[in-house]
């Protein structure tokens, strides 16, 4: 085995016990980025010589006797964290220059870790898409990718395409409707978007506030309990950000399901499932039921509505926080003669089709005469979808879900109407909404060899039984296959 | 559904978007569209609903009024697009806006 198949958990092993140093692993990521990333383009800034200081410095500080959760172990950011000297640019020509001048909350936690930044990863553009097919700086390719392009999901598609070609051994991403978990499913990979306020929004650029939340993708709920842990904690500067103790997620990945009651809300039974998609809910079922739990039919009647709510309350907050960039303070300016000519043709020069598009249906909505009918309205349907889930969590532990409707699909398909894009966002919009914990766990393959995931939601701050639920479908599907190719070349070295 | 191009226009103005005239009709079709789509909510009895404004379930925090940062006017100037007086100068420069 090559030190880029290795698990986060397993690299750390190797590097506690002296097997290799930090240099030698970060090395031969670097050196499947340099194979692969034409291909794939899973980042927007690969970080080479920074890496490879602090992977020097990593072992110098194990040499002097020093360890960390995370020393050593090459990870890439989503450019979506703002890194302190380094290039953070949302997938948007808005920020083709930005280089912020501090770090964000999240980011600064993994360095205090010891973690190594290997590369800033592609993005759909202000993390607006489900295929990173709307980054200013072109698509990702899926590393399972055979005779034609597929899209690797998205918001973070360059986060779960970097770590499933190789490149990294984990990444960091962010989850307003789905960005963490489809990617994650449709890269063969662990997703989790834990509870709205664990991990802090400070430094991340923000979408859409009251549905923004970072969180990481690797290749096992082992290494994605590992890095939550590292990214979870609270902070003052962000208003949103939940004061309690961080749990150790990585001692619940062991816990079993014995007892729990897990849920199948009914009304994700969609029309038109495919076959190998609501197989493979079946058999999770079986699996956990095999494991102890006891599996409970239960109803989340607000479901049908959860997408139409969420493409009125995300653009409106899209439209009021992209506000800021009029060409002023920093990124983009497109001179004017006057100050609105700045402002109009700097927004309009820097951001792309989909970013403008949801800025004009928030703006739209928000605005007066519509506001009550559209964007109130929504409010009050997202507290139904609330009442819903806690509805639920007072008859089980957790529930078991599809991650999305369908496997990976090709670049340039779900193109023509905005929203059959949106359709994607079906299974995971609902608890964005309600901002409890959702994880996505690589269960198995369709017809086609592409990985499908399945969803464990769980309650406001349990991400532990979210792990241990996760843990055990993992271990049964004992999903081990990776791709085997990125459009035609052979991955590995 | 579709937008008027009047709509269109009035929108992108509170958005401080240029929209050019030839893309009005194939944007306001759209934005129309999705509109219609997520019209499906009216399908909801929402009588006696509070409105909830966040997924963040608990008081918002306050902090002491009191200056935490400051000094750090290279940092925040460091991506400006233009600055003012001179290249190196304390302000953001913007073109006139009083005569």
């Amino acid at each position: 085995m090559t030190l880029t198949d290795l698990t986060l958990t397993a690299a750390r092993d190797g590097l506690r016990a002296r097997t290799f140093t930090s240099a030698e692993l970060v090395a031969a990521h670097l050196q499947q980025i340099e194979a692969h990333e034409p291909a794939t383009h899973a980042f927007i800034t690969v970080t080479a010589e920074g890496a490879m200081q602090q992977a020097h410095a990593a072992d110098a500080a194990r040499a002097a006797g020093q360890d960390g959760p995370l020393l050593g172990l090459p990870l890439a950011i989503k450019d979506l964290f703002c890194t302190l000297g380094v290039r953070t640019t949302a997938g948007s020509r808005m920020l083709e220059h930005f280089v912020p001048p501090y770090e964000s909350t999240v980011t600064a936690q993994l360095l205090r870790d010891g973690a190594v930044f290997i590369g800033k990863a592609n993005l759909d553009e202000f993390a607006m898409g489900s295929s990173t097919m709307t980054s200013a700086y072109g698509p990702t390719t899926n590393p399972w990718s055979r005779d034609r392009p597929l899209v690797p999901g998205g918001s973070s598609g360059g986060s779960a395409a970097a770590v499933a070609a190789g490149m990294a051994m984990g990444a960091t991403a962010t989850d307003t409707g789905g960005s963490i978990r489809q990617p994650a499913s449709f890269c063969g990979l662990v997703g989790m978007k834990p509870t709205y306020g664990r991990c802090s929004r400070y430094g991340i650029v923000a979408f859409a506030s009251s549905l923004d939340q970072a969180g990481p993708i690797a290749r096992t709920v082992a290494d994605t309990a590992v890095l939550m842990t590292s990214m979870s904690g609270f902070d003052p500067r962000d208003s949103t950000s939940a004061d309690r103790p961080v749990p150790d997620f990585t001692a619940a990945c062991g816990r079993g399901v014995q007892g729990l009651r897990i849920g199948v809300p009914r009304e994700y039974r969609a029309d038109g499932m495919p076959s190998a998609i609501e197989a493979l809910w079946r058999q999770g079922l079986d699996w956990l039921r095999d494991a102890g739990a006891t599996i409970v039919d239960v109803s989340l009647p607000h479901t049908q509505y959860g997408l139409a709510t969420y493409y009125i309350v995300a653009p409106a907050e899209a439209s009021s926080n992209l506000a800021r960039y009029d060409g002023v303070r920093y990124g983009l300016r497109v001179p004017g003669n006057d100050l609105t000519t700045l402002y109009e043709q700097t927004r309009a020069a820097g951001f792309g089709a989909e970013v403008q598009r949801r800025i004009l249906i928030g703006t739209y909505v928000l605005s007066a005469g519509y506001y009550d009918a559209y964007y109130l309205r929504a409010q009050k349907v997202r507290a139904l979808i609330l009442k819903d889930f806690m509805n639920v969590f007072g008859q089980v532990d957790a529930l078991l879900t599809p991650t999305t409707p369908s496997a990976a699909f090709a670049q340039g398909e779900n193109m023509a109407d905005p929203i059959t894009m949106y359709l994607n966002d079906v299974f995971t919009v609902p608890a964005s909404l309600a901002g409890v914990p959702a994880l996505s766990v690589p269960a198995g393959l369709d017809a086609g060899g592409l990985p499908l995931g399945l969803q464990i939601v769980g309650r406001p701050f349990d991400e532990e039984t979210v792990f241990a639920v996760g843990a055990v479908i993992e271990r049964a599907a004992q999903f081990d296959t990776r791709p085997s190719h990125v459009l035609g070349g052979a991955l590995g070295t | 559904m579709s937008l008027e191009p009047d709509a269109i226009r009035r929108v992108a103005k509170l958005a401080r978007l240029h929209v050019p005239a030839e893309h009005e009709a194939a944007l306001a079709s759209e934005l129309g569209g999705i509109l219609g789509w997520i019209e499906q909510l009216d399908a909801v009895d929402v009588t006696g609903i509070d409105p909830l404004t966040g997924a963040a379930q608990m008081a918002l925090r306050l902090r002491p009024d009191v200056v935490t940062d400051g000094g750090i006017t290279p940092a925040v100037l460091s991506n400006a697009p233009d600055r003012g007086p001179g290249p190196d100068g304390p302000y953001y420069a913007v073109p006139k806006v009083v005569e």
